[in-house]
């Protein structure tokens, strides 16, 4: 889209307004990733050291080793438990959403059938749904079914994606072109085959967007994982390490917890970030699809 | 906060109708109710039913003598008299009406920015700004939670160098903004991301021409680009609405480092969360998440409102 602008000099604007809008910017990109430089350095921190050095800079011996270990070893090896289950929960919820996504969105898009007006509008009401009002019930339903501290009543809870069906839709409407299908069918072909082998393949931008936010959405979900999951060999990571930071404050826990929570926290984070990173072609097409002219 | 990628700049919510034809082909076909089912069925389960599952239970109230009795709405009108729902209300409106307008005022800014030609490295500015979005919102409290302390943040820290005393930002009058800037820091990014979109899909020849007739970068901003992504700013603010009414995660953390600055019912959230899971009254902690939810509905219906009437929205 760079490529279609004018070159700045002829049209575009002055010396001033370079130095004030990427002056802007760089106060802004320094806000939002100084914190974070503080995670990552603290990390690098035995408690003592916390305490006695400067906090954007290094400690004089650098104690990350040896904070992972402790991490590691902390409760009997709790972190690695909650690691295992928050990945199991994001993994497990983000592709079995996605899947129920993709077909629902799918069929609202090339198909006409009863209902189906009411039935997206239902969906679509449902996005402003506060999802807390469904926690307690949540709650009770889980555990009469006997799910209390299971993975499974974190993870069928997430596999309810109403918006992901809303992208999935306006994406196949877009991506999806019906000759191709008739084509498909002219030869032959069953609706879930051409599903399959054809739909799906030009659904799959679409679909890795909506993949990483609800893996990224369970990854980081506290509250619904805090309610269902009382027990803390069942907990995930957010729900572990805030009640480790509960115990860092209590006092006379504090000097052994800090460098604990704060490393827990930076190994966290990373996985998350990482994968953004790496696959942000994709997601960034995907958020720019409300963009685009329908 | 919920994703917020579903303004559609035309059109509005709900996508336009594909072609008729193929569909009278289709039309007896069972074929879409087999692709629907596991979702419905999830939907039906994990949504519907909760819904009247919380509307029945806030009907109740059940003693530990003589059980489960029906009182109608007593227990709406136990939430409705009751101060320390209220505090809960006012707290975060306060926090709504600092937190969103200055989120979304940035998010619109880096989001014009980004699409003017002054801006030319791009993708380190946006990945930049939306990478917070990354941090769980327990992560993000907890580190801020160390930022703003006094044993080894490194304001505290600085402040001390240069023989200050060092600010406290945990105390009762600042504990609103002191969050507020905790969720600023996180969803600005990500706002910005959506803003930007929305932004590109304007067609660049209406303000470029704008522009050869002699109209300023701000003018054709404040003219042409913010109005054209109007129903974007409108859908951010209204996510962010849902999103500030719900905060529980953030003061939820610094609870345990500030517990006497943040009591049980500051957000309306930890309130149901003490409530039923601290003093096991589920009755009426369903009364008063119902009522939040009919709080937050009524605000983003206002906003919607407001913005047909203004045609912000199509």
């Amino acid at each position: 889209m760079n490529a279609a602008k004018p070159p700045v000099r002829a049209a575009g604007p002055g010396r001033s307004s370079w130095v004030l809008g990427n002056g802007l910017m760089v106060i802004g990109l320094a806000y939002f990733l100084v914190p974070l430089v503080w995670l990552f350095l603290a990390s690098t921190k035995s408690n003592s050291g916390l305490f006695s050095s400067f906090g954007f800079w290094f400690d004089r011996n650098v104690n990350l080793v040896q904070n992972l270990q402790d991490l590691l070893a902390r409760d009997n090896g709790a972190f690695l438990l909650w690691m295992r289950n928050t990945v199991v929960y994001a993994l497990v919820a983000a592709v079995g959403s996605t899947v129920l996504s993709a077909f629902a969105g799918y069929a609202f898009a090339l198909y006409r059938f009863k209902g189906r007006n009411l039935l997206f509008a239902m969906i679509l009401g449902s996005v402003f749904v506060p999802a807390t009002i469904l926690a307690v019930p949540l709650y009770f339903m889980l555990g009469q079914a006997g799910l209390a501290n299971s993975l499974l009543a974190v993870i069928l809870p997430a596999l309810i994606n109403p918006f992901g069906v809303y992208l999935m839709r306006i994406y196949a409407e877009r991506a999806v072109p019906e000759e191709l299908l008739d084509a498909a069918r002219v030869d032959g072909a069953g609706e879930f085959r051409i599903f399959a082998t054809i739909a799906l393949r030009l659904l799959a931008p679409g679909l890795v967007t909506v993949l990483l936010f609800a893996f990224v959405g369970a990854w980081n979900n506290y509250f619904l994982p805090l309610l269902v999951l009382r027990d803390s060999s069942a907990y995930t990571l957010t729900v572990g390490l805030a009640n480790w930071n509960a115990l860092a404050a209590q006092p006379g826990q504090a000097q052994v917890l800090y460098a604990i929570v704060i490393t827990g926290s930076v190994v966290a984070v990373l996985p998350v970030m990482l994968v953004f990173l790496f696959l942000q072609r994709y997601w960034q097409h995907g958020l720019s699809l409300g963009g685009v002219k329908g | 906060m919920s994703n917020v990628t579903s303004e559609r700049r035309s059109g509005g919510l709900l996508p336009s109708h594909a072609r008729p034809g193929r569909w009278q082909r289709l039309g007896r076909n069972k074929t879409p109710y087999l692709f629907l089912a596991p979702f419905m069925i999830g939907f039906a389960v994990f949504m519907i039913f909760p819904l009247i599952y919380v509307l029945n239970l806030s009907v109740f109230r059940t003693k530990i003598i003589g059980g489960k009795t029906f009182v109608g709405l007593e227990n709406y009108v136990k939430a409705f008299q009751d101060p320390s729902f209220w505090e809960g209300v006012r707290n975060v409106l306060t926090f709504g009406l600092i937190q969103i307008p200055i989120m979304l005022g940035l998010a619109l800014l880096a989001a014009l920015l980004l699409d003017s030609a002054v801006i030319r490295r791009q993708t380190l500015f946006r990945l930049g700004f939306f990478l917070p979005f990354a941090v769980p919102t327990v992560v993000a409290a907890l580190m801020w939670g160390y930022l703003y302390g006094q044993a080894f943040g490194p304001i505290a820290q600085i402040a001390r160098a240069l023989g200050l005393d060092p600010p406290e930002f945990l105390t009762s009058g600042t504990i609103i903004p002191a969050i507020a800037n905790i969720s600023t820091w996180q969803f600005t990014g990500y706002n910005m991301l959506i803003l930007f979109a929305a932004l590109k899909a304007v067609p660049h020849e209406l303000f470029e021409a704008a522009r050869v007739d002699g109209a300023s970068g701000i003018q054709i901003a404040l003219r042409i680009r913010i109005p054209l992504i109007a129903p974007a700013i409108v859908l951010t603010g209204i996510f962010s609405i849902i999103g500030t009414l719900q905060l529980f995660n953030e003061p939820s953390v610094l609870r345990a480092v500030a517990p006497t600055i943040i009591p049980p019912n500051f957000t309306p959230n930890l309130y149901v969360y003490n409530l039923a899971f601290q003093n096991r009254q589920f009755d009426y902690s369903a009364a008063i998440s119902f009522s939040l939810a009919a709080i937050t509905a009524l605000l983003s219906s206002l906003v919607l409102f407001f913005a047909y009437r203004r045609r912000l929205l199509r």
